[in-house]
């Protein structure tokens, strides 16, 4: 029998680490759009792949990596505001169903827009230029710097979150809102804003895990969103839909099962342990790790 | 203890000086073809008590649902505070002074006690995002002043020792008392109770009766409430109103309602000849 090797998945762990936090960081926008209004807004995946287009041509032109972060952040923040306002404000009234197809319609828009634009062809990404990936050591273990600040940026997005979410007024709104909407309204919250703060929250994220996205993997392509999208949705049921802290956990894990499965040799399969996961997660605890049980409304 | 008044400084501008709190003209709506409500009148003064009694499925709550704007009225025309609503949505019928509390409780249930008195707080805090996340003064100032109003209305019902409770944990009776709090808190200038008494034993139900006549002292704000409990209603209304098949078929004092033949026909059915 051979020596266990400590430093193999120590590395590994890191690895889990990266990729889940790029997960959780998505799976907060489904989550929280899910919580305040029982949305699955299937276009928030190509919001990543917008964010990847907008911090593209931006280093193309030459921006600096701050300013092309910028653009990208606050780029994905104002398509989803507009995706809210056109395509989902004039239904909160229509029937779930058909804010669902709206949301997919969306998702396909966005797909083929970016192929009108930018062709189907992926592009490669200047990850350089933003981040430069430098081999760490601490002692044995070597890291790549561009993993040790995704981990860290992702942790610190987090935090924010959970400060905006407990500590200020469009926070606790939302949290009311997310509970009880009609009530919400009742004490003369104005939900149309707190659903647009819901928004930019969840696509900011968005921005944030979709530069992270394209550091580790450089290429960008029209669809590079939905796969990513999807798993980071996959992330949110996990933890149990409309749960923030069950979105982080729900990141984690699909992270980590991914890493793990690619580990001992399987990564073929990497997409059927994701989902194999969510069906045994699912058939223990119908309403996910963290989620809340759903109690009829009289 | 309160003070007649002593919550009446806090009182938005709008209240000084109105004719009526609220006032209907010929409201109704349909659903369908069925009409839920039909010619409502009905004209609340300040300070005033009424109560709204009916059999069930009488249109109480769709009464209510249409003076919080949860329904567009079909017919006829509402004031508040002497402006018409006709434009408004139940946001700024919040706003312009109308709270309720709802028939099954609808509190944030996963939120603490004091944490729904200040979502009520909500349209006072004045704190934007930044000075909240780096915790300036102005966001201490601003979270102190909320926290202590927010601590003064919990006190009405004796309820600051489970403020910081999730509020799903209370009991029954405690919900429904932080249910009115919670609505108290957006300053209203009339408050609508659905069922207040429902589920509470009868000690407790005598202990709101108190308490609705307190709050309607020391907030000098109108009450409009929907119960079953006769004795609440005869005790606590100076008015009331009886709904039968969506319409208004009684007006009147406790002792006048008690007294009138419509009422007990409605309510008993009508006696054999």
């Amino acid at each position: 029998m051979h020596r266990f090797n400590w430093l193999l998945i120590f590395s590994q762990f890191i690895n889990g680490l990266q990729l889940g936090s790029i997960y959780a960081l998505i799976s907060l926008g489904y989550s929280m759009v899910y919580g305040i209004i029982m949305l699955l807004n299937f276009a928030h995946g190509d919001i990543i792949m917008v964010g990847g287009y907008i911090a593209l041509i931006s280093i193309l032109n030459r921006f600096g990596p701050f300013i092309s972060v910028f653009f990208a952040i606050s780029g994905c923040a104002v398509i989803s505001v507009l995706i809210e306002r056109l395509a989902y404000r004039p239904l909160r009234k229509a029937s779930k169903t058909s804010l669902l197809i709206t949301a997919i319609g969306v998702s396909i828009f966005l797909q083929n827009l970016a192929q009108l634009i930018f062709s189907a062809n992926g592009r490669p990404f200047p990850a350089s230029s933003i981040l430069k990936n430098n081999k760490m050591r601490f002692g044995k273990i070597n890291v790549n710097s561009v993993t040790i600040i995704t981990i860290l940026i992702s942790i610190i997005s987090m935090l924010l979150l959970v400060i905006l979410v407990h500590k200020t007024k469009l926070g606790k709104a939302m949290r009311a809102v997310s509970e009880d909407l009609e009530s919400g309204q009742l004490m003369g919250i104005n939900i149309d804003k707190v659903i647009s703060f819901t928004f930019i929250l969840g696509s900011s994220l968005a921005g944030i895990a979709s530069i992270m996205f394209c550091c580790q993997y450089p290429l960008v392509n029209p669809t590079m969103g939905y796969m990513i999208g999807m798993k980071a949705f996959i992330a949110a049921v996990l933890g149990g839909i409309g749960s923030i802290p069950g979105a982080v956990v729900g990141g984690f894990t699909i992270g980590f099962v991914e890493i793990f499965v690619s580990a001992i040799g399987f990564s073929a399969w990497i997409d059927v342990a994701v989902f194999a996961v969510l069906i045994i997660v699912l058939l223990i605890r119908p309403f996910g790790i963290l989620g809340r049980r759903l109690t009829e409304k009289v | 203890m309160i003070v007649r008044d002593m919550h009446k400084s806090i009182l938005p501008k709008r209240d000084q000086n109105v004719k009526a709190v609220i006032e209907c003209k010929g409201v109704g709506i349909d659903f369908g073809g069925l009409c839920a409500v039909n010619d409502f009148n009905i004209l609340i003064k300040k300070e005033e008590i009424c109560g709204l009694i009916g059999p069930n499925g009488a249109g109480k709550t769709t009464v209510f649902n249409l003076l919080t704007k949860v329904y567009t009225p079909t017919r006829g025309v509402m004031y508040l505070n002497d402006k018409n609503t006709k434009s408004m949505n139940s946001i700024e019928a919040n706003q312009s002074g109308i709270a309720r509390t709802f028939q099954n409780i609808r509190l944030f249930k996963n939120m603490t006690v004091i944490e729904n008195v200040l979502v009520g707080l909500h349209n006072e805090e004045n704190c934007g995002i930044f000075e909240s996340i780096f915790r300036l003064s102005k966001y201490w100032r601003s979270e102190d002043l909320l926290k202590k109003r927010a601590m003064e209305l919990l006190s009405i019902f004796g309820m600051t020792n489970v403020a910081d409770h999730i509020s799903s944990s209370l009991s029954y009776g405690s919900q429904r008392r932080l249910e009115i709090i919670r609505a108290l808190a957006t300053r209203p200038s009339i408050l609508l109770l659905d069922e207040p008494a429902a589920g509470m034993n009868s000690s407790e139900t005598v202990e709101l009766m108190e308490n609705i006549k307190k709050i309607r002292d020391s907030f000098g704000i109108a009450i409009l409430l929907i119960e079953h409990d006769m004795n609440l209603v005869m005790g606590v209304c100076e008015t009331i109103g009886v709904l039968n098949y969506g319409v208004l078929i009684a007006k009147g004092t406790p002792r006048e309602i008690q007294n009138n033949p419509v009422v007990v026909e409605a309510y008993l059915g009508k006696a054999k000849e």
